[in-house]
């Protein structure tokens, strides 16, 4: 087939670009603009150059972000990625009230709303009338999020853990229920063991999505801050401030804009960076086993 | 081996999948489980493989009673209509999976892997993954698999469905020769009577949850019992019309009259049931034996190089078999002409009286 010539091509994606360009492109551009510049109030900028990001990169303090950041992003992915599997595997499957229920409850938690979310366990964790807190009480054992940084930091970690969990069993459970049922019979046939068929037969037809999965718990969690604002306000002390609100801090607590803009493009930059990583090591994991 | 039904049933909440059905299958031979869709075919394989077990009655292996034994302990292999492999293992490991699970040293199973690959032509891929090969090499790659495991018993469950009909001509041809090593009982399900011809064997021939007959697949083809079964093993279905048998003719009930030929004549006379396959129907009047019949189209459809032609003649519809592609506009007159030497009579409850002669005298298998 010849194809066709024809500039008017161009309108057809005039839309597109308007809605982009607004949306995405001109903020980042407005960052971009802010981060070399130092702003003293309207109409009084001085074109600074990379300052800004020598300064962010320099920041002891958004050393320390990161590293928890990433720490926690990682501890995330490890625990909620094999849970979700797990709880996947487990539930049932068919068209039975059994299922219907199943995927209710769990869904429940994803409705609920980011700061509501960390008033539950705010509240949850209270060690005078929560529930988990003043169980920990009552068996003795020291727990209290607000002065420990170890318990806040973990707390925050049991939270995203029961939020999200949910998100990855299904996206896997989606993944399962697309098997054919040929495929087990053909195990069982072959005599293969459960655990070759979850490696084998299972796990790669899960790939798919468990790509998903991982790329959006990992920007989510990458990226979170509702609920740690809520549940400890990043403390005690530093121990549960992760990038985003380190950031807000930054821009809205300082007004210092310039270096909060060259620290939101690193820090979007990171995101962008971790997140190909993961998708090309998943993306090419499978193909690993050609020898 | 030898696999006995005896009896089994099969049901599935209120619903009867499989009537009380009895079948032996002898060792070394290849079965054709013909039949519809819904007719049973894989409920009985399922039966034979052990994946379910059958609502009554028994399954034997080898006159060994393994009725509700668990697959994993049956010596089977299976081929599906979707094209089954291990999607994370390349083509060579796929073939390789049985035999490693047999514990087979691993200069025999690269031996076996290889020559069974060549044998299915899907040498040069073993190290490619099954999603990077075509569909037809995928399902060659399945078959390889099963093929390998040297099981005593292997159930391919339609395992051309899938493929597009020039692969499916191809692999046919080929699947006869690779069974025909005659150590292995192979059972063959499939919907289509061509099919069946081609692969031969022995075929048991499947209605609605009933066996209806079995036997060498020709002979079956050539004497369907029933009526049922000669629709079943006809394709397009078998034209049937209610007709008068006297002693100089067969009379249709349009008053179509046909002359009688040497396997009807000396039946006793009265009302019975002819029936004509489509191919015995033609548009071209190959000799001046064959009676015209007129009609008015009602649809002329075209399957590979054949016009099947659907003409309204009576209150009955026929089917005529074209050679060649042609159009035949809705509603036009046609005439085809039916040939009396090859009609088959029915009684009217549907019992065979007499079959056509054919070229190798299949009259004696009609008991």
């Amino acid at each position: 087939m010849d194809k066709v010539q024809d500039n008017r091509a161009w309108f057809l994606i005039i839309p597109v670009f308007v809605i982009v360009a607004f949306s995405a492109i001109l903020p980042l551009m407005t960052v971009v603009n802010y981060s070399v510049q130092e702003i003293f109030g309207p109409g009084q900028t001085f074109f600074v150059g990379t300052e800004w990001f020598q300064a962010v990169l320099a920041d002891e303090r958004l050393h320390d972000a990161l590293v928890r950041q990433i720490v926690y992003s990682l501890a995330v992915l490890a625990i909620e990625i094999p849970l979700g599997i797990v709880i996947a595997l487990g539930m049932p499957g068919g068209r039975s009230a059994r299922t219907s229920l199943t995927l209710v409850l769990l869904a429940l938690p994803l409705l609920i709303p980011f700061n509501v979310v960390g008033t539950i366990w705010q509240i949850f964790g209270r060690g005078d009338i929560g529930l988990a807190g003043a169980t920990f009480r009552a068996l003795g054992i020291n727990y209290n999020y607000t002065s420990n940084s170890i318990d806040a930091w973990v707390t925050v970690l049991v939270m995203d853990v029961w939020h999200w969990t949910s998100l990855v069993a299904l996206l896997c459970y989606a993944g399962l229920q697309s098997i054919p049922p040929a495929f087990y019979q053909a195990a069982k046939i072959d005599g293969a063991s459960k655990w070759a068929v979850f490696r084998y037969i299972q796990l790669p037809k899960m790939r798919g999505v468990l790509v998903i999965a991982v790329l959006l718990r990992f920007m989510d969690s990458f990226m979170i801050y509702t609920e740690p604002f809520v549940l400890t306000g990043g403390g005690p002390g530093n121990s549960t401030t992760f990038l985003s609100q380190y950031l807000t801090q930054m821009a809205v607590g300082q007004f210092d804009i310039g270096k909060a803009a060259a620290f939101s493009i690193i820090y979007f930059l990171i995101v962008l960076l971790f997140s190909f990583v993961f998708y090309t090591v998943i993306t090419h994991t499978g193909e690993g086993d050609k020898q | 081996m030898t696999v006995t039904l005896d009896g089994v049933t099969q049901k599935v909440g209120a619903e009867q999948h499989l009537h009380p059905l009895s079948l032996e299958l002898q060792p070394g031979t290849f079965n054709v489980l013909l039949g519809r869709t819904l007719a049973g075919k894989t409920t009985l394989m399922r039966l034979m493989a052990g994946l379910d077990a059958p609502a009554s009655g028994r399954v034997y292996e080898n006159g060994k009673d393994v009725t509700g034994a668990s697959v994993r302990s049956r010596d089977i292999a299976m081929v599906y209509q979707q094209f089954i492999n291990y999607p994370a293992m390349t083509v060579f490991e796929n073939i390789a999976s049985p035999l490693r699970r047999q514990g087979k040293p691993a200069a025999e199973i690269d031996r076996k892997v290889r020559g069974t690959a060549a044998m299915l032509r899907i040498d040069p891929y073993l190290d490619r993954l099954p999603a990077e090969l075509s569909g037809g090499q995928q399902q060659r790659c399945a078959i390889a698999r099963a093929l390998v495991k040297g099981a005593g018993l292997l159930l391919l469950d339609e395992p051309l469905v899938n493929l597009d009909y020039k692969l499916r001509e191809e692999l046919r041809a080929e699947l006869r020769d690779i069974f025909a090593d005659g150590k292995t009982t192979v059972v063959y399900a499939t919907t289509e009577p061509q099919e069946a011809l081609t692969l031969g064997g022995s075929v048991a021939v499947l209605h609605e949850g009933r066996l209806l007959q079995t036997g060498p697949t020709a002979a079956v083809f050539h004497a369907p019992a029933t009526e049922e079964c000669a629709d079943v093993f006809s394709d397009p279905p078998m034209n049937v019309v209610e007709a008068i048998l006297t002693n100089d003719r067969v009379a249709l009930a349009d008053g179509t009259n046909l002359p009688l030929s040497a396997h009807d004549r000396n039946l006793p006379a009265g009302p019975c049931r002819v029936g004509i396959r489509a191919n015995h129907l033609t548009v071209l009047r190959r000799s001046d034996r064959l009676v015209p019949i007129r009609g008015r189209v009602e649809l002329s459809e075209i399957s590979g190089s054949e016009t099947y032609i659907h003409l309204r003649h009576g209150n009955t519809t026929l089917i005529a078999r074209e050679d060649g592609v042609h159009t035949h506009p809705i509603g036009s007159e046609i005439q085809v002409y039916a040939d009396p030497d090859r009609v088959f009579v029915f009684s009217t409850d549907g019992r065979l009286v007499a079959a056509p002669h054919g070229r190798r005298g299949l009259l004696r298998n009609i008991a």
